[in-house]
């Protein structure tokens, strides 16, 4: 089995539903249900932090580090977030989650059949996605 | 207009020479007043047949406007007479003011006489759209069908013009082809001039 650096990507809108979950690792499947609950806990979560901050303008978790994966979480200005569970220390995971805002930008949100807010299915977004997810994991293990 | 600084001013409009334009639009402009272009004729009608029709008569307006100002700008307000001649004019010319490239081939059909094809692996307009599987066969390249549909008119070829997916072996994603179906007088026409 090839070396994974992402087990998964969520996509959650503002108001922290889930609307693209895409698992890419063999362990910690899971089922629909158990992505719904994760990422809106992950949005209060998310939420909660702004508060907590000892600063002000505190925009959010980024990252969140544990003993075996990281979360890499990247926040749009309308508040749609984008975050990618991955193995401890992968690299340039901020750069990947642009990418794939850059993605949603042009395959979903210029897609005349998508209703905002909705889970995505849109096949040009997919085809895309694995396109990237693929050179990165290609460009990783080529190292 | 904003910051605009005229060289010498016209008394009349009507006496400005026609500008050349802005040669590129904004992609992603396009793109989103397209989309949108969609969604509303999505909430006029009722069935996928109705809104390739809208779709269309968009385009056939850009078409006959197309045609005019191409005329003048590029071909030196020369008219075109023949089949072929007209054709290649909207294989090359047409698409390459609109898409910024030639479309990627044109061919006779071999079937019926009448029948023309210009095929583009991705038209522009759909580049970003994922039509979903309940729509069928519905393609947004029914916008560009009415452009070509609206030269032909115009310049006097008449034709019913449709766009469809052609799905290629080994590629995921499907080909697009114009089928362009010349009217009965044309192919006298054209059958006369010799």
């Amino acid at each position: 089995m090839a070396l994974v650096a992402i087990y998964s990507l969520f996509i959650i809108n503002k108001s922290g539903g889930l609307i693209y979950y895409k698992d890419y690792g063999s362990a910690g499947r899971m089922d629909t249900n158990d992505s719904l609950r994760l990422a809106s806990l992950w949005h209060s979560m998310h939420a909660i932090s702004q508060q907590l901050s000892p600063t002000p303008g505190c925009t959010g978790i980024d990252l969140l580090q544990a003993h075996n994966f990281d979360l890499h979480c990247f926040q749009s200005l309308t508040g749609t977030k984008f975050f990618v569970v991955c193995e401890t220390g992968a690299p340039n995971m901020e750069m990947l989650l642009k990418v794939i805002y850059e993605l949603y930008t042009d395959f979903v949100l210029k897609n005349p059949f998508y209703e905002m807010e909705m889970p995505i299915r849109c096949e040009l977004f997919d085809l895309n996605l694995a396109q990237v997810i693929q050179k990165d994991r290609v460009a990783l293990l080529g190292r | 207009m904003i910051g605009v600084g005229k060289a010498k001013q016209y008394a009349n409009v009507l006496d400005k020479p026609l500008s050349r334009g802005r040669q590129e639009v904004s992609l992603s402009a396009f793109a989103f007043l397209f989309s949108e272009l969609v969604q509303f004729n999505q909430t006029q009608v009722d069935n996928i047949a109705e809104l390739e029709r809208r779709l269309e008569d968009a385009g056939y307006a850009v078409g006959a406007r197309v045609l005019e100002l191409l005329c003048h700008r590029e071909k030196g307000n020369r008219r075109e007479t023949r089949l072929l001649g007209i054709l290649s004019f909207i294989h090359s010319t047409v698409w390459k003011v609109l898409f910024g490239k030639v479309a990627d081939s044109l061919e006779k059909g071999t079937e019926h006489e009448d029948e023309y094809m210009i095929s583009e692996k991705e038209l522009l307009v759909n580049r970003f759209i994922s039509v979903p599987k309940d729509m069928g066969a519905f393609n947004c390249g029914a916008f560009v069908a009415g452009i070509v549909k609206g030269v032909l008119d115009n310049a006097g070829f008449p034709a019913v013009v449709t766009a469809h997916f052609v799905p290629i072996e080994g590629q995921q994603r499907p080909r697009t082809t114009i089928l362009i179906k010349f009217a009965e007088e044309v192919l006298h026409r054209e059958a006369r001039l010799g």
